[in-house]
């Protein structure tokens, strides 16, 4: 693939306070593609989205979203350029509605992509919209999830930072989100995607990242990943 | 007493509730959503209050002059509110609550003298609404017209802002936003602009409801701290943030005072049961006792647990061969400081050592303990009163009078500690001010033993400590070695097992520590340590009043100790002594020492935004993060 890059990482330092987790990562994600950013628990995945988001400073190193130096805005003014975030553990607001849910994150349309709205999001989640009235906080685990993901496309955006998407959900419910993934993919969504679960990975994924102990060990398309064997064994073997 | 008094009285009590709940949702939303405590919440009702009785003045008679002045004095006070976020709190908003807390303090301060500035030091009354002065006649007894319609406004008003909350954007937004900052502004919004438009509506709205009280209490000084402290009242017992809940509570206690009016003094089987002298206390009971039984008020859920940001949390340091050899030099100093200064100067250091103790005695619970205690004043005062009573009463020797403060301190303490360690966060806070703020009115009205308002007069030192130097030596040995014991029992498995317990509740119960009973047993040393600062407050000015109990000092308290920094001992007492120092040294050149104090303060809090021996050793280690 040559096509452009939206999101471009290179050499961040990150982390908590004293406590440094990301040792100079450096990630790529171009128009329509899914990459998925692999790792074991407390690899730096989370701490990755939330530094390409904002949410935690960089201490170096640079992101550009569109070629715009992004590393020093606040998050809600990476999220107006159109790099949407869906945390994970799921923070919905438990108190608001399915619609509320769906309000706070409305964004005006943006130009090149067909705006979303809440019917059509429940077409993509019909679950979501036999529920529009129910509060978060009563919500199954799946269907929050949904939320969530439903609730960051109400910004428009043109790239999406999914933090674990299948993580806690029964099986049946992670392919029904690799199902809706892989069709918001097909609408010209770029997709990076933070994973334990190496086949929900590729079931979606264009190219994959290993992050290890703060650092990116491997990057390259999937069919790279499963040729190479050493590093399949490396990092990602439970 | 007549159903026609009780008539009047109810509807005197729901006409104050209205105002009340006006006040009290101001400062919920503004909790809600920025978690800040505005303890300034009060000084915007006050100038309310005085806004719009200066502006009716101004503004010509008639109705139009009359509403004019009440709409105009509500907008300033919300302007106000949002100047005061945009220039203070928004740059402290990733500060620990607690500091916050001490810059809407400073607020407080700034505001109390402003006002003595521009209206001077006598209450003023307002004028009486225009077309409203009437009464309606229920059953029998005129019902005046304003209180009619206070009770009418007080449920629109809750109308108006449910609907805001519920049926418009950004009242969705201040809702998200209340259970979740980072997820919102991660999701495209400008917290900026929300939380400056929720402290301007909550201002405004305390800005309305002191503006309509115009015409039925004066405007004063004192009103600051009593709107604030009905208002914390209300919103705890209704619940953090639930508007309804807050609504429930102001009538409920609107009506119970209105009935303690009603009954008055009343016999019961011989027993003289005076319910009136009951109004100044009753809505701290009531709080107390919802508190027992419903931690979280009416309608409140529990606290998500604030996340402290990671690297806030402080080191406990061995204290090292150059920490030792200071405060061996700082001893030598307070030993010889006598022979070199004149007694003024003395006394003050007197103070300043007693204060030191007291600080240290608050730290104990808010630092290690992680419990911030609103009524601190209330074993600094038992401690006072303990000794006062015994010297004068009893007759005994001053060195007994010393020991035995510490002991009903702590006795006191291990009873009120019971309750409130069974809270957390600000509803444990408000329990503790429930707690000073009923001994405080025992202490005010119980003339026969107390003194009431007059208090005790004549309590001096025993001869031979009589001498204003020896009485600073006892007193600076006294503090000495209560500051040490508190430093020594934070050092002590105790200690480790409170911090634990503040810094991780579960995990801490997992390792077998009882944490609740930790934190209770913490109430009785700090409320020993209090209370022997009282007792030689006593005997350093002779004589005390309610006054030693009041709201006031602990609010001076929290800040002495949050101006030295919460994360070291030496903080407090190196606060205190600040405090108390630069409150005698403006006090001598200006009338308006809290103007001073509070924009000292506020620069303080701006440049140094982890107190100021915080600040200072983080400097001299070179910037470490």
């Amino acid at each position: 693939m040559t096509s452009e890059t939206l999101l471009r990482a290179s050499d961040l330092d990150s982390g908590y306070g004293r406590a440094q987790i990301l040792y100079g990562v450096g990630l790529e994600l171009r128009r329509g593609e899914v990459v998925a950013l692999l790792g074991r628990n407390g690899a730096g995945k989370s701490t990755t989205l939330k530094t390409l988001m904002g949410l935690v400073r960089a201490k170096r190193g640079q992101i550009t979203l569109f070629g715009e130096r992004i590393d020093t805005l606040p998050p809600y003014r990476v999220c107006r350029m159109g790099l949407g975030y869906v945390p994970e553990e799921r923070r919905v607001f438990a108190g608001l509605t399915v619609m509320e849910n769906l309000e706070v994150a409305r964004r005006p349309s943006r130009d090149g992509i067909r705006s979303w709205t809440p019917e059509r999001l429940f077409e993509l989640f019909p679950n979501l919209g036999r529920m529009r009235e129910r509060r978060g906080g009563e919500m199954s685990g799946g269907e929050q999830q949904m939320l969530t993901i439903a609730r960051t496309l109400m910004g428009n955006p043109l790239a999406v930072l999914l933090d674990e998407p299948s993580e806690g959900l029964a099986p049946v419910i992670v392919d029904e989100m690799a199902k809706g993934i892989a069709e918001l993919k097909r609408e010209g969504l770029s997709i990076l995607l933070s994973e334990q679960n190496l086949r929900f990975a590729t079931a979606i994924a264009d190219r994959a990242a290993i992050i290890e102990s703060g650092v990116i060990r491997f990057t390259g398309t999937m069919a790279e990943l499963f040729a190479n064997t050493e590093v399949r064994d490396r990092y990602l073997a439970v | 007493m007549t159903f026609a008094d009780l008539l009047a009285q109810l509807v005197n009590g729901l006409a104050n509730a209205s105002t009340l709940f006006l006040l009290a949702s101001g400062l919920s939303l503004i909790f809600g959503v920025t978690r800040v405590v505005n303890f300034a919440h009060g000084s915007l009702y006050m100038l309310g209050t005085y806004g719009a009785i200066w502006l009716a003045e101004h503004l010509g008679g008639g109705a139009l002059g009359f509403w004019s002045a009440v709409l105009i004095a509500a907008i300033g006070v919300a302007v106000l509110g949002a100047l005061m976020e945009l220039a203070v709190l928004k740059r402290i908003y990733g500060a620990p609550e607690l500091f916050q807390l001490l810059a809407t303090f400073a607020v407080v301060l700034i505001v109390k003298d402003a006002a003595l500035l521009l209206w001077g030091p006598e209450d003023i009354l307002g004028p009486r609404a225009p077309g409203l002065s009437g009464a309606i006649e229920l059953a029998g007894q005129p019902i005046p017209q304003y209180d009619v319609l206070l009770i009418v406004l007080g449920p629109v008003v809750l109308l108006a802002l449910k609907l805001l909350l519920e049926r418009t954007r950004w009242g969705v937004l201040i809702r998200a936003a209340t259970e979740d900052r980072e997820m919102v502004g991660a999701l495209g919004v400008n917290q900026v602009w929300l939380f400056t438009g929720v402290f301007a509506l909550g201002s405004g709205l305390a800005g309305l409801a002191g503006a309509l009280q115009m015409p039925r209490e004066p405007a004063s000084l004192g009103l600051d701290l009593i709107a604030i402290t009905d208002a914390f009242v209300v919103v705890v017992v209704g619940g953090l943030g639930s508007l309804g809940g807050a609504f429930l509570a102001a009538g409920v206690i609107g009506i119970v005072k209105a009935l303690c009016f009603a009954f008055g003094t009343i016999e019961v089987l011989g027993l003289t049961l005076n319910f009136s002298k009951l109004t100044l206390v009753v809505e701290f009971v009531l709080m107390a006792l919802t508190l027992a039984f419903r931690p979280w008020g009416f309608a409140g859920r529990p606290l998500r647990g604030a996340r402290e940001p990671a690297g806030s949390v402080e080191h406990v340091h061995t204290p090292s061969r150059k920490f030792w050899a200071i405060a061996l030099a700082a001893a030598i100093v307070l030993a010889v400081l006598p022979a070199f200064v004149d007694d003024y100067t003395l006394v003050l250091a007197t103070d300043c050592a007693i204060f030191a103790l007291f600080a240290a005695s608050l730290h104990f619970l808010m630092g290690p303990g992680g419990m911030a205690s609103f009524g601190h004043a209330a074993y600094f005062g038992i401690g006072a009163y303990a000794a006062g009573l015994l010297a004068k009463q009893a007759g005994a020797p001053m060195l007994v009078a010393l020991a035995a403060a510490p002991l009903a301190g702590a006795i006191f303490a291990l009873g009120f500690g019971w309750f409130c360690v069974r809270l957390t966060g600000v509803y444990l806070a408000m329990l503790t001010l429930a707690f000073a703020q009923i001994v405080w009115s025992v202490a005010w009205q119980w003339d026969d033993v107390t003194g009431g308002s007059n208090g005790l007069v004549g309590v001096w030192p025993a001869t031979w400590a009589a001498d204003k130097t020896h009485f600073y030596w006892l007193t600076i040995a006294l503090c000495a070695m209560a500051i040490a014991a508190l430093w020594r029992v934070i050092h002590a498995p105790f200690g480790y097992a409170l911090r634990a317990g503040r810094d991780a509740n579960l995990r801490a119960d997992a390792i077998g520590i009882d944490v609740k009973r930790v934190q209770w047993l913490s109430f009785p040393v700090a409320g020993a340590a209090a209370g022997l600062a009282g007792a030689l407050y006593v005997y350093s000015k002779g004589s005390l009043a309610p006054d030693v109990m009041a709201i006031s000092r602990s609010v001076d308290g929290l800040v002495m100790v949050l101006l030295g920094g919460v994360q070291t001992l030496t903080g407090p007492v190196f606060g205190a002594a600040l405090f108390t120092w630069l409150q005698d040294e403006i006090l001598r050149r200006t009338e308006y020492w809290r103007l001073i104090l509070g924009l000292a303060i506020l620069v303080l809090v701006l440049v140094f935004p982890r107190g100021v021996v915080g600040s200072l050793r983080r400097i001299v280690r070179g910037g470490e993060t």
